[in-house]
């Protein structure tokens, strides 16, 4: 038999074993959005606080994180202190809030001050449906054109941000500049 | 003592309702009723994994199935739907993925594997046929008598 041969089964382990090591630390609910690359959904929805409407047209001109939030989503409290900080800081930030109760919503915002610059009204839900949207929080990075270009599913902490998604907000950013 | 048992017999029955994801749809037909449940097995919940949104009872799911009530409603073709959900949650909500240059292995994979198995197996035992023929397993008569004198040595033990 040919020596070579031999060492096939060795090489088809060590394809596999490297293969399934991987995919020990992949995190299953962890998905790779559909949305990327797709400008960002059609909608036409009231603000929280009502005093207009919004379309996708009000999410041009500027890179910004779209965050989807409800006041039953308990992760959402955790990150929304950093959001502020965020905010502060002068990252866009419109919100979405997702199949809410209007008047808790508008409760939240007064007491936990509101890092949004726009607050788009999601109540039943379809705008969430049509950004593939499966739980909260989940936020959208979105380029000057509206075009969604990176996704973060799960709450943002200051580590997750420092580490993650600063640089990509900051390249949405640089490339914005003329 | 009757009535106490029935009651209680009722309120099993409850139970067993109050359980599962029970959706109130008037749908047209039976058609229509049997395209809803292909399509709400076929199609996977993106927030609990290893669940159709058939099965499942997070919101997400009875919003999707709402979904495909509706658009069920509005003549789409099941094609449309399931593309209508994958332009949204990505290839993953499918249970049958599509046939893509991505999927191929998925698709192929097992039965290449099964393939290079039969085609190893059939390498080997061709060759260990192939073998005998040369004769190499006959003994020369020296190798003859030194068995007969080994046979013989135990025999006398």
């Amino acid at each position: 038999m040919k020596r070579w041969l031999m060492v096939v089964p060795l090489g088809l382990f060590l394809l596999m074993a490297v293969f399934l090591y991987r995919g020990l630390y992949l995190d299953p609910a962890e998905l790779p959005s559909a949305m990327i690359g797709k400008p960002f959904p059609a909608f036409n929805l009231p603000t929280v606080q009502g005093d207009k409407t919004l379309t996708q047209a009000d999410l041009l001109g500027k890179p910004a994180l779209v965050n989807v939030w409800g006041t039953w989503c308990i992760s959402c409290r955790v990150e929304h202190p950093v959001l502020n900080k965020l905010a502060e800081k002068g990252v866009v930030i419109y919100g979405i809030n997702y199949k809410d109760d209007n008047a808790a919503a508008l409760k939240w915002l007064a007491e936990f001050h509101n890092p949004y610059q726009l607050d788009i009204r999601d109540e039943d839900g379809n705008l969430g449906l049509n950004l593939g949207v499966y739980g909260a929080p989940e936020t959208f990075f979105i380029d000057a054109k509206g075009v969604i270009r990176d996704k973060y599913v799960g709450v943002i902490d200051e580590t997750v941000w420092r580490e993650q998604l600063a640089a990509k907000y900051q390249a949405l950013v640089d490339e914005a500049k003329p | 003592m009757k009535r106490w048992l029935a009651a209680a017999v009722l309120a099993l029955g409850l139970a067993g309702v109050a359980h599962a994801a029970i959706d109130t749809y008037e749908f047209a037909n039976d058609a229509e009723r049997e395209r809803f449940r292909d399509l709400t097995k076929e199609l996977r919940c993106p927030k609990c994994q290893n669940q159709d949104i058939a099965d499942s009872n997070a919101p997400i799911a009875a919003d999707l199935r709402k979904e495909i009530f509706r658009m069920l409603g509005e003549g789409k073709d099941n094609q449309q739907i399931i593309d209508f959900m994958v332009d949204r949650y990505g290839d993953f909500v499918r249970y049958k993925p599509a046939l893509t240059g991505k999927t191929a292995l998925l698709w192929f994979g097992p039965a290449g594997l099964l393939l290079a198995g039969i085609v190893v197996m059939v390498v080997i035992v061709r060759r260990r046929r192939a073998a005998p023929t040369d004769g190499s397993d006959a003994l020369s008569a020296e190798e003859r008598q030194r068995l007969d004198q080994l046979l013989d040595t135990k025999t006398d033990d």
